[in-house]
């Protein structure tokens, strides 16, 4: 197929047009402010003072990030091999299976740095284990990866319930919920960093997750782009034909891609549950894995935007609730609005000021956009 | 209990049950067949219920609700058709964000014009869909087997649900009897072609995914105005995922896709009845596991173990014109 689209420049592909998309989906949000009454302004500075103005508001943020870094990073992973993992509110959940039972086995005889291992391990194993089915029918039988991780995310939710209600909680409670993890399943908090630069914070949930969630974003960078391996996905993502014909073996590399894009679903769900909650509760996950699909977009699949747009998302999340407490008119779902609009005007609809932004390079440097390349000289 | 009362109450629900999946599902089996992917279909099944709800307790008619729910849920068809035919974005991505929106816009405008929570006004009798009672029916309803059957299954449901069944025909003389129905068949399977033969791409799929907009409306008029007297929040509450995995379960077949829809409404209306009861020869079957069943057949059936599910071939690819 031709590529419908000519090349920008780096800055401008990776800089300038998620910026300007970004910012139609915020001038978009900001008619849905005004529909219900309020002042858009006023509510994208409670928005932004809410998330960064106070210690445990940027406490807050970044702890929503940690969790949006492993599903952006998930959706990100397979996408590089041209998947689409839309499970990973699927995978994280199951993973909460896997970290109940080794917290409940181990949080009362071993110390919080031997169980975290742990439970890293067997999220990353359960995710990608629920990773794994659909992987192997995408390869194998040619079932559509969308459909049956859409299919295994309500399948999920089904064995939570039935995990939870059925043995993960204490016999004599009612609520569907493993009792509270002791001392050594919580996780030490790092709220101190922030208090280095001399913020006051009261009590907030970041903690050490947040570290593991860069040392992934690293670990993906460097399997990505600097490994075999992730040369093989990028093939495989960008020319399945290419791949077969290059020798790569189409269904090992999917069925590694969805397991590591699984595994690395299945780590968001540390943080609410060891971090935060310190218990595996129903819907633990609440639309996270959704989210990842966004931040993925927004970061345009590389770990740097990653980290930074679920950083924007953190702040959307933290900011938005403050937005909720001060604005009665807007209620937390504005945050599920302004979501939409994100992955509406920086995903699907990514391409629509693209030509305009072509047009506007090439009448100013028709160099930039390899308009000359044409001439015989060679890009 | 006589066992044959209780079968039938059974159907019943199992019908009330798989109409907004079986209005769902044709819905997408028009812009599917067109060639557009719609994992929509949730989101603009819950602006359908939503607005159906908020006009007809506003304007005091059903069926002003019901015109709105249409017309708001075709909106939200074409902001899938404007991303992903004329933007040719990823129809996936687009999907999930018309999901986003519905959710969060619902509960935004709902509790911003009712002050009720999210929810819209309880709906009065004269602004919902009425039970419609077939004429006879006194007459037979003593009559053994016959007269259950007629007074209980056939009798005694609103007119949304006739017009879902009614679909099932048209929708398949339209598709496979009309001029129209052979081009937007063709134009999922083979644009290039399409695109030759002098007819526009872009406009057949408008026109497929302005079909697949009615139908959801219709889809959410029915929650929200049949099966509950009012709008609550998330109360499509994956119906719309259901009705996908009954498309893919039906192969892209409308009467297939009656048959999937009333196998999903009949696990569904089973998995209530059997609630704790204990099953012969089984035992107690977990509520989970009927619950969870409709999305592992569909899986199985992807997996090609019962049939093989085949795609319409350009789905999900957007068209791009040679130049």
């Amino acid at each position: 197929m031709s590529t419908p689209y000519a090349k920008l420049p780096a800055w401008a592909d990776y800089g300038l047009i998620p910026v300007i998309n970004l910012f139609v989906a915020f001038v978009v949000a900001g008619f849905v402010v005004l529909l219900v009454g309020e002042n858009p302004f006023r509510a994208a500075v409670i928005l932004v003072e809410g998330a960064f103005g106070r210690g445990t508001g940027i406490a807050f943020t970044l702890f929503y990030a940690t969790t949006f870094i492993f599903s952006g990073l998930s959706v990100a992973v397979a996408a590089h091999c041209g998947l689409f993992n839309i499970g990973g509110e699927g995978q994280g959940y199951i993973a909460g299976l896997g970290i109940g039972v080794v917290c409940l086995a181990f949080d009362s005889v071993l110390p919080w740095w031997l169980t975290f291992p742990l439970a890293i391990i067997a999220s990353a194993a359960m995710g990608a284990l629920w990773a794994l089915i659909p992987a192997y029918l995408q390869a194998k039988r040619g079932s559509h990866i969308v459909i049956t991780t859409i299919m295994f995310n309500f399948i999920a939710a089904s064995v939570m319930v039935y995990a939870l209600v059925g043995f993960l909680k204490p016999a004599s409670s009612m609520a569907p919920q493993t009792r509270t993890f002791l001392d050594g399943a919580q996780l030490p908090k790092l709220n101190w960093v922030i208090e280095l630069f001399g913020a006051k914070i009261r009590s907030a949930p970041l903690n050490i997750s947040f570290l593991l969630a860069l040392v992934m974003a690293y670990l993906v960078w460097l399997l990505i782009w600097r490994t075999r391996l992730g040369y093989e996905m990028r093939t495989y993502g960008h020319s399945s034909k290419a791949a077969r014909y290059a020798g790569i073996s189409e269904i090992r590399i999917v069925i590694i891609a969805m397991m590591i894009s699984g595994a690395l679903a299945g780590m968001m769900a540390l943080n609410p549950t060891m971090g935060d909650q310190h218990n595996v509760a129903l819907d633990f996950v609440s639309g996270a894995g959704f989210v990842g699909i966004a931040v993925a977009l927004m970061g345009r699949l590389h770990p740097v935007g990653i980290v930074l747009a679920a950083i924007l998302f953190g702040m959307l999340y933290q900011g938005g609730a403050e937005l909720a407490f001060e604005m009665p008119a807007i209620s937390r779902d504005m945050i599920v609005i302004i979501q939409g609009l994100v992955i509406l005007f920086a995903g699907a609809l990514e391409h629509m000021f693209r030509p305009y932004i072509q047009a506007l390079f090439a009448s100013i440097s028709p160099k930039a956009v390899g308009i000359e390349a044409v001439k015989g000289k060679g890009a | 209990m006589d066992i044959f009362t209780a079968i039938v109450q059974i159907l019943d629900s199992t019908i009330r049950l798989s109409v907004p999946l079986l209005l769902a599902c044709l819905a997408g089996l028009y812009s599917e067949r067109a060639g557009v992917f719609d994992i929509g279909l949730e989101g603009k099944m819950l602006v359908g219920a939503f607005a159906g709800a908020a006009a007809a307790s506003v304007f005091h008619s059903a069926f002003l609700g019901l015109g709105m729910a249409i017309l708001i849920s075709v909106v939200f068809a074409l902001i899938h058709g404007f991303a992903s035919i004329t933007h040719r974005g990823n129809q996936i991505v687009s999907g999930v964000a018309i999901n986003f929106i519905a959710a969060g816009s619902t509960i935004m405008l709902g509790q911003h014009w009712f002050q009720q929570g999210g929810r819209t006004p309880a709906l009065a009798p004269g602004e919902r869909f009425e039970a419609i009672t077939w004429p006879g029916v006194d007459a037979v309803r003593d009559v053994p087997i016959i007269g259950p059957i007629y007074s209980e299954l056939i009798s005694g449901h609103s007119i949304l649900v006739y017009i879902a069944f009614l679909m099932v025909p048209f929708t398949w003389w339209v598709l496979f009897r009309t001029r129209f129905g052979l081009r937007l068949r063709a134009v999922g399977e083979n644009p290039a072609a399409v695109d030759t033969a002098g007819i526009s791409v872009a406009w057949l799929r408008y026109r497929a995914l302005i079909c697949t907009g009615i139908l959801t409306g219709v889809a959410g008029a029915y929650l929200s105005m049949v099966q509950n007297g009012g709008f609550v929040k998330d109360m499509t509450a994956g119906k719309g995922y259901i009705a996908l995995a009954a498309l893919i379960f039906a192969k892209w077949k409308p009467v297939n896709a009656m048959f999937a829809c009333l196998l999903f409404g009949f696990l569904d209306a089973l998995s209530i009845r059997l609630q704790g009861t204990p099953l012969p020869l089984i035992g107690k079957v977990p509520v989970q596991f009927m619950q969870a069943l409709p999305y592992v057949l569909t899986v199985i059936l992807l997996a090609g173990f019962i049939g093989k599910a085949i795609p319409p071939r350009a789905g999900g690819v957007p068209y791009v014109k040679e130049r």
